[in-house]
């Protein structure tokens, strides 16, 4: 597993590639969660598309972040769901809870929007 | 032309994180002597990595140095996985096995839950200070080749 990590304005940008499993899951939260606190970034966009498998682990760590995402008033988007990782997410309920994108292009707008709106 | 597949495995690896991968991938390799669908695959490796996950998260209480034990029958289309651990146990199965119930507040309570769902059959059997087995059997679908099995 590897992350790639990276900001724009007030928001981080990681990419997963790789396994997303219990092994993975405690490095990813830290590196995330570090990354967060370094950027100050207040909304996150993860892009899963390079996730060659993912287990409730993993799932653990989405719903961790997002409830900190949402505790500092920020928005998450998660995209990029390969049809090998709908059924799990599905069942977790992670896709009525955060918003789901198809590509990174729509996640921004979708962020534009959302925080057109609420300004 | 079907084959018949009647096949058995035993697998054991110490309690390490790391094993995970190695369980699911074994298993996948393994059932892949029929001719298995991809999603099939993929519930049947997610299934395997939260049993496994399980054995050495709550089990062995994160101890690297214990034994998991895997033993995989493949029989016609029906896969019957056991997956054992020599751990803690589980007071409680029921409540263990509610969703998004765990023990640890970390965590999802996921893991049963999916289990759950790509499966056809979860069983498990555990004693306290004795450790747990998790069965699972999946009837693997035919309708890469003729649909005539239910
Ligand atoms: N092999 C095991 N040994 C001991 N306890 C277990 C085992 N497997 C599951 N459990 C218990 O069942 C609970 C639910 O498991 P699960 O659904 O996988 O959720 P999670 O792993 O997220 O806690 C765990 O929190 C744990 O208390
Ligand atoms: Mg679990």
């Amino acid at each position: 597993m590897s992350l790639i990590l990276h900001s724009k304005k007030d928001t981080l940008i990681v990419r997963v590639l790789g396994d997303l499993d219990l092994v993975s899951a405690d490095e990813i939260r830290e590196k995330i969660d570090n990354s967060l606190e370094e950027t100050r970034a207040q909304n996150l966009l993860l892009d899963l598309s390079k996730i060659t498998f993912m287990d409730s682990s993993g799932l653990g760590v989405i719903l961790g972040r997002y409830r900190q995402i949402k505790e500092g008033r920020g928005q998450m988007i998660i995209y990029g769901i390969k049809p090998s990782l709908k059924k799990i997410l599905e069942i977790s309920g992670i896709m009525s809870l955060m918003p789901v994108c198809n590509t990174e292009k729509e996640a921004w707008e979708l962020l534009d929007e959302k925080s057109v709106k609420e300004a | 032309m079907d084959k018949i597949v009647n096949n058995k495995i035993k697998l054991e690896f110490l309690s390490k994180g790391e094993n995970v991968a190695l369980a699911r991938i074994t298993v996948a390799a393994f059932v892949s002597q029929l001719e298995i669908t991809l999603s099939e695959l993929e519930e049947i490796k997610v299934a395997v990595s939260e049993a496994v996950s399980n054995a050495i998260l709550h089990g062995y209480q994160n101890k690297p140095d214990e034994i998991v034990t895997i033993k995989g029958i493949l029989k016609g289309y029906t896969l019957v996985l056991e997956i054992i651990d020599q751990g803690v146990g589980i007071l409680d199965i029921e409540k263990a096995m509610e969703p998004a119930y765990s023990t640890d507040p970390e965590r999802t309570g996921l893991g049963f839950v999916f289990m759950q769902s790509f499966m056809d059959e979860v069983k498990v059997e555990s004693q306290v200070n004795h450790g747990t087995k998790v069965v699972l059997v999946k009837k693997i679908s035919t309708d890469l080749k003729n649909t005539a099995v239910s």
